[in-house]
């Protein structure tokens, strides 16, 4: 029997094969969910903001892209992934709210999905699929098993990428 | 002053923020109950300091389809406001407002999307007014959005706002009823600056 490991927000945990990975009701947030072919280990991350440089309070390195993604590659190799192997599906960063007068803080999902495919691309981990931007909200499911990254959208029928 | 964190200022003047909270949201009770022309009650609301990733446990759950209302706010200070409150229970509002006239179901038609707006506008407005009157400041709200999504997806939205400071953040709910029981979530989101700001208005000593 396997088990669904939640994913908080601002959180990120690993998952071995028949386990699933998921995180509910992603916004403008950006889920990353890496995974070892192979060894079917994987791993979500839960972001909500780009860059921990730019922030004074960065205890928590899971809220940040950068650091956030250094952390759960650290992890899932840790578990046994080979590094070099890793890949990644991308979900996430939407436009919760659309404001006439758009103001910067209103994109801080495209912010994010920017600042998550320039981390992966500095590790050099490629980016299978990505479900991103958009105005909805996203529950995700990520199975180490076989890479299936299933979204779930209010409205929407079930679909994978 | 300014090394102060919101996790500080809200634990020092958790009494004073409590009070702003239970004053608008009872104005707001006020703007709503003339709106839909029907007496509203309202329980004394309840204000918690989260950490975000509880937040929507509080709400029932990430998943829960709620409809958002998210405005900026200008003037002295600046920030942003967003009131929540569950798809049933907005429907019931718009019921009332619409003399009986909304439709069944879950969706939102376009009109009934117009009027949730309009009921959004009316009690975030009520609510920063009390605020404005209170603390002598100018408070402007911009006009707001309106999203039905999954309660986790809308509050992302103000927890990246607010995420930029810490990661606790003051929910106050607001619980009113007519005929049938409505929770109804307020969350004012001002920048750092205005949280001292409106506390030294108040005569707090920050």
């Amino acid at each position: 029997m396997s088990d669904i490991i939640k994913v908080g927000m601002a959180d990120l945990k690993t998952c071995v094969s028949p386990n699933g990975i998921t995180t509910l009701g992603l916004g403008s947030c950006v889920g990353i969910a890496l995974r070892d072919p192979n060894s079917k280990i994987g791993g979500l991350a839960h972001i909500m903001l780009p860059d921990s440089t730019a922030i004074k309070n960065s205890s928590n390195v899971a809220k940040f892209a950068d650091t956030g993604i250094d952390e759960l590659v650290k992890q899932v190799v840790a578990l046994g992934a080979r590094r070099s192997a890793v890949v990644a599906k991308i979900a996430g960063g939407a436009m919760m709210f659309q404001f006439s007068g758009q103001s910067a803080t209103m994109n801080v999902g495209n912010n994010n999905v920017q600042a998550v495919k320039k981390k992966l691309g500095e590790l050099k981990i490629p980016i299978l699929a990505e479900d991103t931007g958009l105005n909805f909200g996203r529950t995700v499911i990520f199975y180490p098993e076989n890479g299936d990254f299933v979204i779930k959208a209010v409205g929407k029928p079930e679909y994978k990428i | 002053m300014s090394e102060l964190t919101v996790e500080q200022i809200s634990e020092n003047y958790y009494d004073v923020l409590k009070e702003i909270g239970n004053i608008g949201a009872g104005n707001a009770m006020t703007a709503l109950s003339t709106m839909i022309g029907a007496k509203v009650d309202m329980r004394v609301p309840q204000v918690q300091l989260l950490e975000f990733k509880d937040v929507a446990d509080s709400m029932g759950g990430e998943e829960q389809i709620m409809v958002g209302v998210f405005l900026g706010v200008e003037g002295d200070i600046t920030g942003s406001m967003m009131f929540l409150i569950e798809r049933a229970s907005a429907k019931h509002l718009i019921n009332k407002m619409m003399m009986g006239m909304a439709t069944e179901g879950e969706e939102f038609n376009e009109m009934e999307i117009s009027a949730m707006r309009e009921v959004g506008n009316i009690i975030t407005g009520a609510y920063l007014n009390s605020l404005s009157t209170l603390t002598n400041l100018k408070i402007y709200p911009t006009p707001p959005a309106l999203t039905v999504d999954m309660c986790g997806a809308l509050l992302s939205v103000p927890a990246i706002e607010f995420g930029v400071y810490g990661d606790k953040i003051l929910l106050i709910q607001s619980q009113f009823f007519d005929e049938v029981e409505i929770d109804g979530y307020f969350m004012l989101i001002p920048d750092l600056d205005s949280y001292t700001k409106i506390l030294g208005a108040l005569g707090m000593p920050v």
